[in-house]
């Protein structure tokens, strides 16, 4: 314990005192929330959102007319309550069921949803039974902050910790501590906790600070998203810890680092929704770590979603971290 | 003669093409200075790092205390590494508690400052301090445990030649507490004023060990007289004295320094700048490895 916390702490005096890459990790996600969340203030989405219930094959025999109409895009759900509250909370503009009597749902206070009203009215006359879903608006701000703090998690974690522990083996500090009685273990922990610690303090200044200027909407838990949140960054720590197990080679962890952190950043959902993608795009999103941990951000804080309710990204989030964290220490090499 | 602290049997080090380290033995007695000298490329890092437990060796052993290296070596031992960084950001104070707490058992702090003195730059950052003032705190961080056993691995590499001798005085100091000391080094003086026992390595293999004296000794039952080179070499060849020119110097080899001087002065050979050089560890490593230490 003596040596894990003597290591720990170097660490951190080390980091703190590295003016330089403190500030860059403190403005950067400022600067990118604020930054978005100036430019995405207006609403500017070109196309209607309309969930189907029940299949395309059914809406098609349902609503022709509706379904061949320009700059609509359907997605479809399988579970009718998930669908509603999207429409709820103004995700979507629209749902329709057609898995029995055709039906659809708007929210009373949406816009889009009551041109959309008068579109299916249009095209397919009044015959869909007409259902209405109170709530408020998720704005683009705060669906995407999860997104924006996921990712400078990510990066935070993935570079700051593959990169130092790869440095250290070039410059050869490593090779002095392996010197020393201090376990490979003990190191690899030190540095994973060190980690951990800065950037869960980073995450909750920079949310601190961002939420005075913009004002979140925060449904749920925040003793659950801090749970959650710190399974997060303990999953994308390990994955640096194990880029970083074996490598001297500072171009090839970057090249390695860059081959994981760009599809986590496009596929993770940081910046748009996978919602209507290709299938399969959305199956490869879920290896993510930072899928999971954005998703059920999300869920918490826009939907209020409970411990239980996000479980299955909690168990997704502890099982990486802990086979990760195996596999590094196990190939770990000081030199 | 002491029991030996640390001993090391037919080690041989294979890489892919080369052959770093080609059957070396050692047994190093407790409480010496022991020199580990060679030409780069030599063996001697390679040996030096299997005998602190950092590289294993392809075959051989090494003991120490008459055990297989271990947790306890790790423990007991301190090294002084060629190339060394020191976690950034850490002042020199913070880099020794941070050692100190890797340990079991350790020197008070205080006595280690005193010892390597380095109180004047305790608060400073050690990427700020100059050469010898790091390889001070690289010897205190080997000596932070109290180790019975220290390896220092070229520790005045780069240093200049002042901060090189206080670094000399140094490791007599630690030498005066009964420590066992095994040092590289390129510095063939350094060897001389430090190791009470050296061998000499070429090609992965030991080519000759015992203490300077007896090596030079062994190695050189003759003097060299130094007279200036003007125009007496065709004359020294008429003598019989094989001559060799060094610099502004011809150098003779004997045996018979009283004839020979006698047989010099009779020829009327000008001797006002004669001078009689004693034989050094450089030339015996150039007897023995046919190079120089530098190449």
């Amino acid at each position: 314990m003596k040596k894990f916390l003597a290591v720990l702490h170097a660490r951190n005096m080390e980091f703190l005192r590295d003016r330089s890459a403190l500030a860059w990790n403190l403005a950067m996600p400022f600067m990118l929330v604020i930054g978005l969340a100036f430019t995405f203030s207006g609403s500017n989405k070109e196309i209607y959102k309309i969930g189907v219930v029940g299949g395309s094959e059914k809406l098609h025999s349902a609503a022709p007319a509706l379904q061949s109409t320009k700059y609509i895009q359907f997605i479809q759900y399988d579970d009718l309550d998930t669908a509603i509250g999207k429409v709820k909370h103004h995700q979507m503009d629209m749902l329709i069921d057609v898995s029995n009597a055709p039906k659809y749902w708007i929210n009373s206070s949406s816009p889009n949803g009551y041109l959309l009203e008068r579109i299916i009215w249009g095209a397919e006359g009044k015959r869909f039974e007409r259902q209405t879903v109170e709530g408020a608006e998720i704005r683009y701000v705060d669906w995407f902050l999860p997104g924006i703090l996921g990712m400078n998690m990510m990066f935070a974690c993935l570079f700051g910790v593959g990169f130092v522990i790869v440095r250290y083996r070039k410059n050869g500090f490593l090779k002095r501590l392996k010197a020393t009685p201090l376990g490979a273990f003990q190191f690899l922990f030190a540095q994973l906790v060190s980690r951990l610690l800065l950037i869960m303090v980073i995450t909750a200044i920079v949310y601190t600070g961002c939420n005075l200027f913009i004002g979140f909407n925060m449904q749920g838990s925040y003793w659950t998203l801090l749970f959650v949140t710190t399974l997060g960054a303990m999953s994308l720590i390990s994955i640096g810890l194990l880029i970083a197990a074996h490598t001297a080679s500072e171009e090839l962890a970057g090249g390695m680092l860059n081959i994981v952190t760009w599809p986590m950043m496009l596929l993770s959902g940081a910046w748009f929704s996978l919602e209507g993608a290709q299938v399969w795009v959305q199956k490869l999103a879920l290896i993510f770590p930072l899928t999971h941990l954005i998703s059920a951000a999300r869920a918490i804080m826009n939907e209020g979603a409970t411990l239980s309710q996000v479980m299955p990204h909690v168990w997704v989030l502890a099982l990486t971290s802990a086979i990760f964290i195996a596999i590094g220490a196990y190939v770990f090499k000081w030199e | 003669m002491t029991s030996p602290i640390i001993t090391a049997a037919d080690l041989v080090k294979q890489y892919p093409g080369v052959r770093a380290v080609d059957g070396i033995n050692l047994s190093i007695p407790k409480g010496i200075c022991f020199g580990l000298l060679g030409p780069n490329g030599a063996g001697k890092t390679t040996t030096i790092e299997i005998l602190e437990g950092i590289h294993l060796p392809t075959s051989g052993s090494v003991l120490y205390k008459g055990e297989p290296l271990g947790t306890r070596y790790r423990e007991e031992v301190g090294i002084q590494f060629q190339h060394t960084a020191l976690q950034e950001f850490l002042t020199v104070r913070e880099t020794l508690e941070l050692f100190e707490q890797l340990y079991q058992q350790t020197m008070p702090i205080p006595e280690l400052i005193e010892l390597c003195s380095l109180a004047d730059i305790l608060e400073r950052d050690t990427r700020k301090i100059s050469g010898g003032q790091r390889q001070r705190l690289l010897l205190a961080l080997a000596l932070i445990n109290d180790p019975d056993l220290i390896f220092l691995d070229e520790p005045t590499t780069g240093l200049d030649p002042q901060a090189r001798r206080n670094f000399w005085e140094l490791v007599k100091l630690v030498k005066s507490r009964a420590k066992t000391i095994v040092l590289t080094t390129h510095y063939m003086e350094e060897a001389y004023a430090l190791c009470d026992e050296i061998a000499i390595m070429d090609k992965g293999r030991i080519v000759s060990q015992g203490t300077p004296a007896q090596l030079l000794s062994e190695h050189f039952g003759d003097v060299v007289l130094q007279i200036p080179n003007a125009d007496s070499a065709d004359r020294l060849g008429e003598l019989g004295l094989n001559a060799v020119q060094a610099g502004d110097m011809l150098e003779i080899r004997t045996n018979r320094l009283h004839h020979t001087l006698q047989q010099l002065m009779e020829n009327g050979i000008n001797l006002d700048r004669l001078r009689i050089r004693a034989w050094t560890l450089e030339d015996l490593f150039i007897n023995v490895t046919g190079k120089k230490l530098s190449t």
